[in-house]
């Protein structure tokens, strides 16, 4: 037997333990065809989608967005990944509406007017959709109309925008300005994020918060989704 | 014989799950200590490597991004008497949370050096506003205007009256075409990876040349460089816009200094 072959694994071959931790390997190396083979053995086994999202997937993405955040992946490796995490979501996605999963809450997400990078915001969006928001994804270089429209047609719960751009960031205070023209701002959460951004910037264009990667983004419309359901409930 | 696909072999990680991630821990540990990083930098300031105390006495410094480099040292070739160029890392771009304590550390350097006069020739590049608060205190240096070099190439007021036009354009200056292979192809890994070639640049319509010379060689590149995008190709021949400006200032001011 040659090395390689003695290398050679068949994914089913693991244990569920096993195939979780590899498909996080896989994913971290941006192995799509890779991943995908995993999540449907995964689903196979009886796994239910929402469990293969938030164990297997969104588990390995908090992995490579640590590594990005420690400088030790750069943008094409995070790239491979978020591809492949996109690939293995597009098989999810039409099961979980099938199960009737249970939604925590609704997001709409875009990059501000004049920006086009949307890596970072497409990696958010697919998170918080792996953490059980409904995302609706608007896109790069959205104006404020833009956003008032989704915010009315899809009352989300979180409001997401996102700037790479020194030139671009003092627009979502422009956004932020018109939901309050609107009478919209106390209906949602507004979280900004980007690379030049930092948490006094947030403060002082008055967004809720600041979330400085997609990991932090997740949690922090968790606790506001907690916080609001507790009012709620005590309401 | 059957029709059967043979079950799909793969490889296993040599020495089991996150050997890889390892390795790049590994590699990266390695890179902060290697020269030419921020944290080399910062420990080189303060090291014997550093000039002797006051070794540049009276001369002026221009601390600039690497990717200026060719330019600078044009616009500087009357001066050089008294000026001096240090350039940090071009890669930073795609880090510039480097940047702000990589240029620190240069400014304390070259102070200790003796400097007379210091000119940062960036942008916010990036910073968030960070780049400015270092130079603030470092004792109100100057840097170069506007966001960032497409910026100030083109004209600091004529970019931003532009943005709108723009907002689809992607920016080569001379440099970058120059370069492009490296730092684009093999930097975003669009040679192995063709399918990254769309999720990078698949929002982009015209690649735009902002050209700093007459070049008809780099001309051809660039355009080689907007096809291999799949992007329609414009050129704007812009010299070098307010980096002249702002390094010429710095070096009239520095030279009635000198004379002083
Ligand atoms: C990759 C990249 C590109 C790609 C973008 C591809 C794409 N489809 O998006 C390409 C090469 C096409 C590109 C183009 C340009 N770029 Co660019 N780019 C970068 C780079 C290197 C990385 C950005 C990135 O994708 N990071 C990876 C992701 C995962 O990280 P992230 O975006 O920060 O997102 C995370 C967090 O910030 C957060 N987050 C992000 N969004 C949101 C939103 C919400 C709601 C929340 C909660 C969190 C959150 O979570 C994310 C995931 O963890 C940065 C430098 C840098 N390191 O930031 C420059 C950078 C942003 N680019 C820059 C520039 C200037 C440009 C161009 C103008 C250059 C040109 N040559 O034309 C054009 C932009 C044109 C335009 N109109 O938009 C400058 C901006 C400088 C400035 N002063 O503004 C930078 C800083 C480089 C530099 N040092 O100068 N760029």
């Amino acid at each position: 037997m040659s090395d390689a072959e003695e290398d050679d694994l068949d994914l089913r071959e693991l244990d569920d333990d096993e195939l979780v931790e590899q498909i996080q390997d896989d994913l971290y190396d941006g192995l799509k065809d890779e991943v995908v083979e995993g999540v449907e053995i995964l689903l196979e086994r009886g796994w239910k989608p929402y469990d293969i999202m938030t164990k297997a997937l969104v588990g390995g993405m908090d992995i490579v967005g640590k590594d990005f955040g420690d400088g030790i992946l750069f943008v094409p490796e995070v790239l491979l990944s978020a591809n492949a995490m996109k690939a293995a979501m597009d098989v999810l996605r039409p099961l979980l509406a099938e199960t009737g999963a249970e939604r925590i809450g609704t997001m709409v997400i875009g990059t501000v007017k004049g920006d086009i990078h949307d890596i970072g915001k497409n990696i958010v969006a697919m998170m918080m959709e792996g953490a059980g928001f409904d995302v609706i994804n608007l896109g790069i270089n959205v104006d404020a109309d833009q956003f008032i429209t989704a915010v009315k047609e899809h009352k989300p719960d979180i409001l997401g925008m996102s700037a790479l751009l020194t030139t671009t960031m003092p627009y979502m205070k422009t956004v932020i300005e018109a939901l309050a023209e609107e009478g919209l701002r106390d209906d949602v959460v507004v979280l900004v994020g980007g690379a030049p951004l930092n948490a006094d910037f947030g403060k002082a264009i008055g967004a809720d918060a600041y979330c400085k990667d997609a990991a932090e983004a997740v949690q922090t419309a968790k606790a506001f989704m907690q916080r609001r359901h507790n009012r709620r409930a005590s309401a | 014989m059957t029709n059967e696909p043979a079950p799909r072999k793969r490889r296993r990680r040599h020495a089991g799950p996150s050997a890889l991630r390892e390795q790049r821990r590994a590699a990266a540990r390695h890179r902060a200590h290697a020269p030419g990083t921020g944290k080399a930098l910062a420990k080189q300031a303060g090291s014997s490597k550093a000039l002797e105390k006051g070794a540049k006495s009276g001369r002026s410094l221009i601390i600039a991004c690497g990717a200026l480099a060719r330019d600078i040292l044009f616009l500087i070739r009357q001066h050089r008497d008294h000026i001096d160029l240090h350039c940090l890392p071009a890669e930073w771009h795609n880090t510039p949370q480097r940047i702000p304590e990589g240029v620190r550390a240069r400014i304390r350097q070259a102070k200790e050096e003796g400097y007379a006069r210091i000119f940062v020739a960036y942008g916010d590049c990036g910073t968030g506003g960070a780049l400015d608060a270092v130079l603030g205190e470092e004792g109100g240096i100057s840097r170069l205007p506007g966001p960032h070099c497409y910026a100030f190439y083109t004209g600091v007021e004529n970019f931003m009256r532009h943005l709108e036009r723009d907002a689809r354009s992607y920016f080569l200056t001379d440099y970058l075409v120059r370069h492009f292979d490296s730092l684009i192809v093999k930097g975003l890994k669009l040679d192995t990876h063709p399918e990254l070639i769309e999720t990078c640049f698949g929002n982009y319509d015209t690649l735009v040349h902002l050209a700093q010379d007459d070049d008809p060689a780099l001309e051809r590149k660039a355009q080689e460089a907007a096809r291999f995008l799949n992007l329609a190709y414009e050129r704007r021949y812009v010299g070098h816009g307010d980096l002249a400006t702002a390094i010429e200032r710095f070096a009239g001011e520095t030279s009635s200094k000198a004379e002083e």
